[in-house]
């Protein structure tokens, strides 16, 4: 075994849980899938959790998770309406809620999605018609070389399946709420979202995970984007569970030609948390926005891994990742960039900058270019810094207060991240979301930090 | 009562003493300028008016309207009145001038226990103010002074001063950067608000800003010093016969 991390008792634990799941698992009969499953799981058992002396994996130290009995959550467990109610994200096409992974009919709504649109469960479309599924599902993600895509994979079960059809354009966003119920036993859940935007189509996805109750908790996500040739998609994840859930998701964009694509990310809860985020622009011209917002507070460990690839020529990607860490909080930006022989003209930009508001709070920001290509453009730059005292003592030269000040400098840091999305229902909860974990504001209270809404007000309209 | 009341005011930066014994005395409806070549103390003096915190008072007193300035905080002595005109305005990304013109507005209210404004009060109020200082509206919905050129950053100061409405106005170089025409329009705006229960303290290395906005007194200040004091005429004295003048008579 070439990891000392895992052992064989806890990997026997692993070995325990995929032979029950093996019974009963979606499309077992399909060869394709079951194959899947068991080579990604052999890569699990073959490697095991990575360590600090992992590259990958140098600033996140996962033996908390590798050392932890999960079990997969019981089959049925029992959420209200009311308990997810709270969470919900208004003026969506559609909300798909998954309890510990598993699609939840019930607490769903799929009403109003428009023609050429499809959403619903991964789990049920593996079941209905399993085949059209082969050209995608695993297709994208490392499940070989990462080993948290490999254990989801080797875990597959349910998650959210969404079809876009060609030309199809879909403007309110698609909810997508993952609810975990922590209890006695620590859980983990894998949850598998495939994502199809046909040729031409346009569309907004939002994964939210969310806690009931504290508890350990261990959620594994992996989502397979593919965006289709001139596809304009947005992805926004918010990661805002228990401190005490570990939280490791990976995104996997497939760009083909002239593809745009956003992936927003927002991290506030969690105690663990990896954020990896890995576009691949494969058809040329296309482009990509990876933008992100992190707020570490306590003990909370955030970790963003970037890894950009550009496969095709004339193709822009553009990193943006501010942190706000306080108290004992650690914020890691890992950002490579992977330049194609192929890719020529390429277009890389990225940015990390970090707010640390305490002495204790730390940030490791790494950049890692890996250029192949001779005609390329490529910058990075990562700044750490506290408040600045001559804004601070500008705010205050004017009648501010101090602790409004802070607040006003904070919200203005977060919002460079915040007014890169597109206005409408998702950034508005988030800009909810960001005031409550920045400031403890109750929901929907307009204090403090509106200089976006302010912004938004026209000015010349009125008076 | 005087207004503002200077006692051998002494203040150190990082050990090394800039200000070395300054008295002042100010009166409402006052216009008062201080004068003085580069590295004198003047924005150091600005900067303890207005409650700036790295600086260290070592020695002497500060009464404002009969309290200790010294004791207040930067927001106290704002919402008290005592405003400063930047020499070097501050940009802040990502708050925009309106909001952050309405936030000091409505903080100064509160104090001062007066209601807040709403955006339909107060954007009449900002557009007339803006008017006098002939501001592009556009200016109000970028980030503070981020972007602005030197004039905009200068208006923008005399805008907050003009909305806020100090008993205390300390200008800080607000001609710097100026050509002719704005410095027109700033004098203009800075004249509007001439009032006897308002004084003004007009920091400039040049003479040329007391033609549009004339002073009762003018103070030359070198090294940390007040070295002469007198009326309007000693400032053209000065441009005459430049610093070196007084620095010689002060040192004889
Ligand atoms: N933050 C600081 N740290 C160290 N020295 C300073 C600082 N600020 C000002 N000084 C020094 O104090 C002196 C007075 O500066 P200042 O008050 O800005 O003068 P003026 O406004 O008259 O040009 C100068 O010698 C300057 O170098
Ligand atoms: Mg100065």
């Amino acid at each position: 075994m070439s990891n000392v991390a895992t052992t064989s008792r806890e990997l026997g634990n692993y070995l325990e849980a995929f032979t029950e799941f093996a019974k009963r698992a979606p499309g077992q009969n399909q060869g394709w899938l079951r194959k899947l499953r068991e080579d990604a799981f052999a890569y699990f058992c073959e490697v095991g959790f990575p360590t600090t002396h992992d590259e990958d994996w140098r600033f996140t130290n996962v033996s908390a998770i590798a050392q932890t009995a999960f079990r997969l959550p019981p089959e049925a467990v029992n959420v209200s309406a009311e308990q997810v109610e709270p969470f919900r994200l208004g003026g969506a096409a559609c909300e798909l809620v998954f309890v510990n992974g598993r699609f939840d009919p019930k607490l769903s709504s799929v009403n109003s999605l428009p023609k050429g649109v499809s959403a619903g469960s991964l789990a049920e479309e593996i079941r209905r018609d399993p085949k059209p599924l082969e050209r995608y599902l695993g297709q994208y993600l490392n499940t070989q070389r990462d080993v948290f895509c490999a254990l989801n994979t080797a875990f597959l079960e349910d998650g959210a399946y969404v079809h876009i059809g060609r030309g199809t354009v879909l403007e309110a966003p698609i909810y997508l709420l993952f609810v975990t119920t922590a209890g006695e036993a620590p859980v983990m859940t894998h949850p598998r979202n495939l994502i199809i935007a046909e040729e031409d189509s346009q569309a907004t996805v939002v994964e939210d995970y969310v806690s009931l109750g504290a508890g350990v908790a261990f959620s594994n996500a992996a989502t397979e984007l593919v965006a289709g040739e001139h596809t304009v998609l947005s992805h926004y994840l918010i990661e805002r569970e228990h401190t005490d859930a570990y939280n490791v998701s990976t995104l996997r964009l497939q760009q083909g030609r002239s593809a745009s694509v956003a992936s927003h990310s927002v991290l506030l809860g969690g105690g663990l948390v990896r954020n990896n985020v890995h576009p691949v622009l494969a058809g040329e011209g296309a482009d990509c926005l990876i933008n992100g917002l992190f707020i570490g507070n306590g003990h909370q460990h955030m970790d963003n891994y970037m890894l950009v690839e550009h496969a095709s020529p004339h193709c822009a990607s553009r990193q943006f990742y501010n942190g706000i860490l306080d108290g004992h909080s650690r914020g890691v930006f890992h950002g490579r960039i992977i330049v194609h022989k192929e890719a020529q003209k390429t277009d890389a930009k990225q940015t990390n900058r970090n707010l640390l508001l305490s002495d204790d709070a730390q940030i490791d920001t790494k950049p890692q270019l890996e250029i192949y290509a001779d005609d390329v453009k490529c910058t990075h730059g990562a700044t750490i810094g506290q408040i600045e005292e001559d804004e601070l003592f500008y705010l205050r030269s004017r009648g501010i207060d101090e602790p409004a000040a802070r607040r006003l400098l904070l919200y203005a840091f977060a919002s460079e991240c915040l007014e890169r999305m597109k206005p409408g229902p998702v950034r508005a909860r988030i800009e909810e979301l960001v005031n409550e974990w920045l400031f403890h504001t109750e929901p929907g209270s307009p204090e403090p930090g509106n200089a976006a809404q302010e912004r938004a007000l026209h000015w010349e309209e009125v008076g | 009562m005087a207004l503002l009341e200077i006692r051998n005011l002494h203040v150190k930066v990082e050990n090394h003493e800039i200000l070395k014994g300054i008295d002042l005395t100010i009166n409402a409806g006052e216009v008062h300028s201080i004068m003085g070549p580069n590295g004198s103390g003047k924005s150091t003096l600005a900067q303890v008016l207005a409650r700036r915190e790295n600086f260290q008072v070592t020695q002497g007193e500060v009464l404002y309207d009969g309290k200790d300035l010294l004791a207040m905080k930067p927001e106290e002595a704002a919402c008290e009145g005592v405003f400063l005109a930047f020499q070097y305005p501050v940009e802040i990304p990502g708050i925009s001038n309106a909001y952050f013109l309405r936030s000091a507005l409505n903080a100064v209210r509160k104090y001062r226990g007066e209601d807040e404004l709403d955006a339909m009060d107060f954007i009449p109020m900002f557009k007339k103010k803006m008017k006098l200082l002939d501001m592009d509206d556009k200016l109000m919905n970028r980030s503070v002074n981020e972007g602005f050129s030197g004039g905009e950053k200068k208006r923008n100061e005399i805008l907050q001063m003009a909305v806020l409405e100090p008993k205390l106005a300390i200008l800080d170089e607000t001609d710097s950067g100026l050509d002719i025409d704005a410095l027109k329009i700033v004098a203009n705006g800075v004249n509007a608000l001439r009032s006897p229960e308002r004084a003004m303290v007009v920091v400039t290395h040049y003479q040329r800003l007391l033609n549009y906005i004339v002073p009762d007194y003018v103070h030359v200040l070198v090294d940390g010093r007040i070295v002469k004091s007198g009326g309007k005429e000693l400032a053209l004295k000065l441009e005459d016969k430049g610093y070196s003048w007084v620095e010689a008579e002060a040192t004889a």
